[in-house]
């Protein structure tokens, strides 16, 4: 067992005289507060921090507007919602973004849907036979896990009807960013896809493909889409927390299981 | 019916199968008015009839709230307990240490994420067995389709200090004629004679014993997500009640930094960049 932490990413120099106060930090070698500050954008920061190069121009500018695109889900999304039910009730922030996070990690939008949607990238390319027979599904390695399996080809609106406005707004406005090949294939082919699906592409499927063409494997794209919506479930939340909880909506109940004794089930 | 005519449907109300309470009037669970079925019931008892829908035998409660007993250990050099220690000395609340280290807890090489595949391997490994196969069939089989026995083998040490303890529990409860239990002991002693020297860990054990309940993988899951509660607690104390920032300092030194060297930042902001 050691007592070091290893890092490619960061490096610190300490102040001559307390070696747990930071003179100098480094990511990936640049010097952050005495050279990088002015200098580089959030979206610059974050490409280096993941890839541990600077991003193009190009690519910078793709990963900033991707992070516009994905600030905020909007109130009726459920990790936004989860946001809100910790704002009306008055938690803590934190409680407030762990909530946020528990429910947005899942496979319906959530970050799980983008992993999943890139790894089928890595595995079809820019291949409209291999998407044909992956889209058939399963979509996921059968594996026994804490993951339920999924319902829905990861990319896909499960209860779309069409292709939604923003969503090609989105996907038209990333491809032209894009340095390829993944966004702009997307764009091409995207009737397609969906005529394999029945289904329409979501903004998750719009999301996957830019990850892809910022070369973010299936792990950093699925962690980074979470950081991304989080601006908007913040912002929801503490809407909601000045409206109070009355001005929130509880919702009706309704029983599906009829009563019945517990006391008498006995054990299988 | 499916798309927006399915949604609107499902706007504005809540369809429960598991209750829910009327405000001034009662609460049911399952189908059961909470207050009256569990009128002198233990919290495990409504816990686990919460995930299974089934009242288990007082003997079974206690199993079951031995197996989370004997592994709240208050270190909080463990990883998920570190989480709640460190919420400690940064001085954040309590809830947020507890449940983050919960969150925590749902790892790859213990605890939430190991929970489901050791359930599934011994109930899988059970009607292999009564079907005819052999424990070397099954544990070569899988071992040539994962690359280790879920349940078996611990990150940290080989050796289970838990494990001594929780069997003498079991003797004394009388759950050691399980067919689950008995097979996890079984293919325990093959792999510890064999050249894995694998041993079967807390959760091979503990998925086995629950499986012997009639526990699905996913009921096993749900049940375990508490199983290190009891020593977060203390760990979040300890911390917030010493100085401040004194967990695990870290000196820059104890950073071994084997990245790129250091160099300059290309200057620019990328909208100049692109207009060039």
């Amino acid at each position: 067992m050691t007592n070091q932490i290893r890092s490619k990413i960061w490096q610190e120099d300490p102040q001559p005289d307390n070696h747990f106060a930071t003179r100098i930090a480094r990511c990936h070698g640049f010097d952050v507060y005495g050279d990088m500050l002015g200098k580089a954008t959030w979206a610059e920061m974050i490409y280096l921090l993941f890839r541990g190069e600077p991003p193009t121009p190009r690519a910078a500018k793709l990963l900033d507007t991707l992070a516009l695109a994905l600030a905020n889900p909007g109130p009726r999304d459920a990790s936004v919602h989860a946001a809100m039910c910790g704002g009306t009730s008055g938690t803590p922030a934190a409680a407030i973004l762990m909530a946020s996070l528990a429910v947005g990690a899942g496979q319906y939008a959530g970050g799980r849907e983008i992993l999943l949607a890139v790894r089928a990238w890595a595995e079809c390319g820019c291949h409209l036979q291999a998407w044909q027979g992956h889209l058939a599904g399963p979509w996921a390695a059968p594996t026994a896990s804490a993951w339920p399996a999924p319902e829905h080809p990861p990319g896909f609106d499960p209860h779309g009807v069409s292709t939604t406005l923003i969503v090609e707004q989105a996907l038209a406005c990333l491809s032209t960013l894009s340095p390829g090949p993944a966004l702009p294939w997307l764009a091409a082919q995207r009737r397609e896809l969906e005529s394999l699906t029945g289904l329409p592409l979501s903004l998750a499927g719009v999301a996957a493909a830019a990850f892809v063409d910022l070369e973010f494997s299936a792990e950093q794209a699925e962690i980074l889409y979470l950081i991304l919506r989080l601006p908007g479930a913040a912002a929801h939340a503490l809407e909601q927390m000045d409206f109070g909880h009355k001005k929130f909506p509880f919702y009706e109940i309704e029983f599906e299981t009829k009563p019945v004794s517990a006391i008498e089930e006995q054990p299988r | 019916m499916k798309g927006p005519d399915f949604l609107d449907q499902c706007v504005g109300k809540l369809r429960s199968s598991v209750g829910g309470f009327v405000p001034g009037s009662h609460a049911t669970l399952r189908g059961c008015d909470l207050h009256e079925e569990f009128r002198d019931a233990v919290w495990m008892d409504v816990f686990v009839y919460g995930i299974t829908g089934r009242r288990l035998t007082a003997a079974q409660l206690r199993l079951l709230d031995t197996i989370w007993a004997y592994t709240s250990y208050p270190d909080s050099r463990l990883w998920n307990n570190r989480v709640a220690a460190l919420a400690g000395t940064t001085r954040s609340t309590g809830v947020l240490a507890m449940a983050g280290a919960l969150a925590a807890s749902e790892a790859a090489i213990f605890g939430g994420g190991v929970y489901t595949a050791a359930a599934t391997f011994i109930q899988r490994a059970l009607q292999a067995i009564t079907s005819g196969a052999t424990i070397e069939q099954v544990v070569r089989q899988e071992l040539d389709s994962r690359r280790g026995i879920a349940g078996y083998g611990r990150p940290l040490t080989s050796k289970d200090e838990r494990l001594a303890p929780l069997r003498d529990k079991v003797r004394r409860l009388g759950f050691e004629d399980g067919a689950h239990h008995k097979l996890a002991l079984e293919i325990d002693r093959y792999l510890d004679e064999g050249r894995w020297r694998l041993r079967i860990n807390y959760v091979g054990y503990t998925a086995a014993l629950v499986s012997d309940l009639g526990f699905s993988p996913r009921d096993y899951y749900l049940y375990g997500f508490s199983a290190f509660m009891g020593g977060m607690a203390p760990c979040y104390l300890d911390a917030v009640e010493k100085t401040e920032g004194a967990l695990f300092p870290i000196p820059c030194e104890h950073v071994y930094y084997f990245g790129q060297p250091p160099r300059a930042w290309p200057s620019g902001s990328p909208n100049d960049k692109l207009q060039e």
